[in-house]
């Protein structure tokens, strides 16, 4: 009986084929296969939901036990916001879902969309080199430092933190081979970054803007210069819808800008929506360390034509094999196509009132919730701006989790938990002044 | 000229509409887009965000923008017109008979399992949320990871890499965990592909710290076993090895190798990007392999994206188990839960728990097969991969090297170096004329071992029709290198642009990876 996914499944059409090739069976075909390592059996699995309204209903019953929030103060690297209609009709178009590896010719829009990607993203990081996506932002960090590495010649990598510890997990597994990774968490024991020593064996400073709790570290000018100063990198992570207001890492003196492009017209989905960038300036020294690929643009025979391809091809894996630049396969280019989308559509205002409305509102949930009883905002007193992600403490007799717990209750999800007394809370553009008050206000009841 | 009037009778003939004739009148959309910052028309905007009155922070000295991200400034309709115009001139899978993309698995991706991933069900969850409110998802994951355990043989899966080529990395890291806590991490330090394998086999134990050993080709175009035999040693820490080959050839003595492997204390790991032909066939497992993974985009149909997001599984014996990425997913008979609490895991890989949204059109692919549909796909691919064959070997100047007079599984790299030889015309040119049918063709991953590589992989979405349509272009192209190469060379006639001056790709004075770049060295728009 044929399939529905597959036109030649029906066993007249297969005789068919068959008598056309000479072959007396499909077993034919795998007389390759020795008989020891052949599976005697069906594979053991579910009776197939050969209808689509078997597999819808099937479905539908697994998602109705999700609940997405209705108010929800996580952030901590996946972020909900608001994304325009137009990114996903864009990202939901069947040529560029079903699209993959076609030559620049029958794919010239694929080749544009994700050369114009980059170019936005050029323009938000005034930076003039930026990679096709690479996974996630984990991934991008990752290469970033290994670029750094091969660039400089250097072993000794330092990480300025707060960095995610599931991040660090990945850089450390990451760069083992050829790095030494020291990380100096700055939100322990009153230690600043501006208190950084860079040795001459650096080969690069790493740090994150905003940090992983949300600070803006008013020390990262100064930590280019002491970078520089010793021949090391700088290598700024960054979240890119921040840069609407916040100046570009690159203006201050970085030398790789990475990060995850999620924030900019992808849905969340449950963490899958992630798409690294690394971006540089177009230097030979660094563009050859780029594993990813980079498109580029040039004429044709045909005046004012555009076509795309690839630039400096023989840096890669595709070309080289183990002499290439780590690897290159598929990654996340559409997520990049999207978030090509999403800058076109927000331009330098769009971009601009975002980051505003972030901050303002960053401000003000901190603000709000250190006057309620039993909760104290670590980061807000010191005059220190944070952009989106913010930690909050309990300081009454509840631990951070029971606190969730009893939010939760009330149809809210609280920060992510840090330790026993803090967590990592996140506002952007999707909340209210009122959603804040009344996070408040709930916890005014509950943190005791 | 006017229309006729309905009343005017007309000959039997002028009614007739004439057959379709036997290659396709194809031609691309072909709009002359501009550049997106072309339309930069200052004062319009796209969207409207939520502004608010409350007071903006100021920004530390030298951490606030000083001037406005040059971005284009665009009305609505435009912005949607420009990315239509640039999805017509994409040829996706759902448009084209796309069979060319050899070693990819070019399938169908079925339509409904996008709208489970638009539900805002799994669209909407955070990672972080109470393990409470997302049952569902982890079910999935939980049920996903089962059913790949079935269907490879293995004990545990991961299901957080990216890609396959993360997939890869993953396995390797893995691998470097597993002797390192055997004592044997220092000594074990080279890691054994073949040529015929996807350039990750290489590169991913390279960036990991490993020698790479490349095993070449015999005269069949088996890895060679004598090679084999001379690397394996107490250096090697492991086998990566994909079967069958790029080539569509399987190798029957896979299990020597693999106890040639494990006999010096090596593990095993199966590349499985050509798993779609043995679907419930033969499995890693029943091999002997250690490690193995799956391409969920290729095997498993979710969409490919333009290059991604793919999604990788990674499924291992009960030894390696200990070492997958953290959190694993675990169920206690009433709760789905993660496990985060692994200590000779090797962390994390990427953020959270994977491509969610291609997981679960992963799992509901699997589930609208079951065994019996699993088994269809890996036959009817072969099936359709062998019928090609006969048909392509028809056609002057095309050959199959390597193996004679042996079946190839579910894909084929032909060479033209007969066409060539004799017409000039190269692998990569009759490409671009194949686009010029409504079609996409691909020569092979460099170097090219085979001269003149075309590499072709039918899969199971394609009808007899497809073929024959597929082959008959190739017939054509070819017929056309005979007698009139010059059409052939300078192809693309019906895509969207014509052939490039690329040249300036390789040349950083002139290579331009983003508009800043372009204006800065070529000076504006053109």
């Amino acid at each position: 009986m044929g399939h529905p996914y597959i036109p030649n499944s029906d066993p007249e059409i297969r005789a068919r084929m068959l008598a056309a090739i000479g072959a007396s069976s499909v077993e034919e075909f795998y007389a390759d296969i020795p008989d020891a390592i052949r599976l005697h059996r069906p594979l053991d699995l579910p009776a197939p939901l050969r209808s689509e309204a078997e597999l819808v209903r099937h479905m539908d019953r697994l998602l109705s036990r999700n609940k997405p929030a209705e108010l929800s103060f996580l952030g901590a690297g996946c972020y909900r916001h608001h994304v325009p209609a137009v990114v996903e009709e864009v990202g939901n178009r069947s040529e560029f879902l079903t699209a993959y590896a076609g030559e620049p010719y029958e794919d010239h829009g694929r080749f544009q969309a994700l050369w114009e990607y980059q170019s936005l993203m050029g323009e938000l990081l005034e930076l003039d080199v930026v990679n096709v996506p690479t996974y996630d932002g984990f991934q991008a960090a990752g290469t970033a430092l290994r670029m750094a590495g091969r660039a400089t010649r250097r072993r000794r990598l330092l990480i300025v933190g707060p960095v995610d510890p599931d991040k660090l997990s990945k850089l450390e597994d990451f760069v083992r081979p050829d790095h030494d990774v020291e990380v100096l968490d700055g939100s322990h024991d009153g230690w600043q970054a501006a208190d950084l020593v860079v040795g001459a064996d650096v080969a690069a400073v790493y740090i994150e803007a905003p940090n992983y709790h949300g600070v803006l570290d008013p020390a990262l000018p100064l930590l280019a210069e002491r970078a520089h100063a010793v021949g090391a990198l700088f290598v700024v992570g960054c979240n890119p819808i921040s840069l609407g207001v916040v100046a570009s890492p690159a203006s201050y003196g970085a030398d790789i800008v990475c990060g995850d492009i999620q924030p900019l017209g992808i849905r969340m989905s449950f963490g899958g929506g992630a798409a690294g960038f690394i971006a540089t300036r177009d230097e030979q020294r660094l563009v050859r360390e780029f594993p990813s690929r980079l498109f580029g643009v040039v004429p044709t025979v045909v005046e004012g034509e555009y076509g795309f391809g690839d630039v400096y091809y023989d840096r890669t894996s595709f070309a080289l094999r183990e002499q290439g630049k780590e690897w290159v396969g598929t990654a996340a280019a559409l997520n990049g196509i999207m978030a090509g989308v999403y800058l076109a559509l927000m331009g330098p205002r769009g971009m601009r009132e975002i980051g505003e409305t972030i901050l303002a509102l960053t401000a003000y949930a901190q603000e709000r919730l250190a006057a309620v009883p039993s909760v104290s905002v670590p980061n807000a007193g010191s005059g220190l701006v944070s952009f989106a992600d913010f930690v909050v403490r309990f300081t009454g007799s509840r631990t951070a989790s029971e606190v969730n717990a009893l939010l939760l209750e009330q149809g809210i999800q609280g920060g992510k938990v840090l330790s026993e007394t803090d967590a990592l809370f996140c506002v952007t553009e999707i909340h209210t002044r009122e959603d804040i008050d009344r996070l408040a206000a709930v916890l005014e009841e509950i943190a005791k | 000229m006017s229309a006729p009037s309905p009343h005017t009778p007309v000959s039997p003939a002028d009614a007739r509409i004439a057959p379709k004739p036997r290659l396709r009148r194809f031609h691309q959309a072909r709009w002359d887009e501009p550049l997106i910052f072309e339309l930069d028309s200052p004062g319009e905007r796209g969207v409207e965000v939520p502004i608010t009155d409350l007071p903006v922070p100021t920004l530390p000295a030298g951490l606030a923008r000083a001037a406005a991200p040059a971005l284009p400034e665009m009305s609505q309709p435009h912005v949607l017109r420009h990315y239509m115009r640039l999805s017509q001139e994409t040829l996706g899978v759902d448009l084209n008979v796309d069979i060319g993309q050899g070693t990819c698995t070019m399938k169908y991706s079925p339509k409904v399992n996008d709208s489970f991933v638009r539900d805002p069900r799994i669209a909407e969850l955070h990672p972080l949320q109470d393990e409470g409110t997302v049952q569902g998802v982890l079910e999935i994951l939980y049920r996903l990871e089962g059913l790949l355990k079935e269907i490879s043989g293995m004990d545990r899966v991961s299901l957080q890499p990216g890609s396959g080529s993360s997939a890869i990395y993953t396995n390797v890291s893995m691998i470097r965990a597993y002797h390192a806590a055997r004592g044997e991490g220092e000594q074990r330090d080279e890691i054994i592909t073949t040529q015929f394998s996807h350039p990750t086999n290489a590169a991913a134990p390279k960036t990991a710290g490993y020698k790479v050993i490349t095993l070449m080709p015999d005269a069949d175009g088996y890895p060679d076993i004598e090679a084999l035999r001379a690397a394996v040693g107490p250096r090697t820490a492991a086998l990566l090895i994909t079967n069958p080959e790029d080539t569509g050839i399987f190798n029957p003595r896979i299990e020597e190798f693999v106890r040639l492997v494990h006999g010096v204390g090596g593990l095993c790991c199966y590349d499985q990007a050509n798993a779609n032909g043995i679907l419930g066939i033969t499995r890693a497992r029943d091999a002997g392999f250690d490690l193995c993974h799956f391409n969920l985009h290729k095997t498993f149909s979710t969409p490919h994206m333009c290059g991604g997001p793919a999604a990788g599984a990674s499924a291992v014996t009960s030894a390696l188990a200990p070492f997958l990425p953290r959190p694993t997913i675990e169920f206690d008979g009433a709760r789905y839960r993660l496990d985060d609490d692994r200590p000779e895991s090797i962390g994390k890989i990427r953020p959270f728990y994977g491509v969610v949204p291609n997981l679960v059109r992963a799992y509901a692919w699997i589930m609208a097969l079951g065994a019996e549909g699993l088994r269809a796909v890996a036959e009817t691919s072969v099936l359709n991969n062998n019928y090609l064959i006969s048909k392509v070997l028809e056609i002057e100047g095309v050959s199959l090297p390597y193996a004679r007079g042996r079946r190839r599984v579910e894909q084929a790299r032909y060479s033209w170096e007969k066409l060539n030889a004799d017409t000039g015309v190269h692998s990569e040119q009759i490409g671009y004329r194949v686009s010029d049918f409504g079609t996409h063709y691909w020569t092979s991953h460099h170097p090219y071992l085979v001269p003149e590589p075309m590499t072709l992989e039918p899969t199971e979405s394609y009808s007899q029709a497809d073929l024959d349509e597929y082959a008959a272009i190739l017939a054509a192209v070819a017929r056309e290198a005979y007698e009139d190469p010059e059409v052939v060379r300078t192809a693309p006639h019906n895509g969207p642009i014509h052939q490039m001056r690329d040249a300036s790709l390789e040349d950083p004075g002139t290579w331009a990876v983003t508009w800043r770049a372009y204006r800065r060295k070529v000076g504006g728009a053109a």
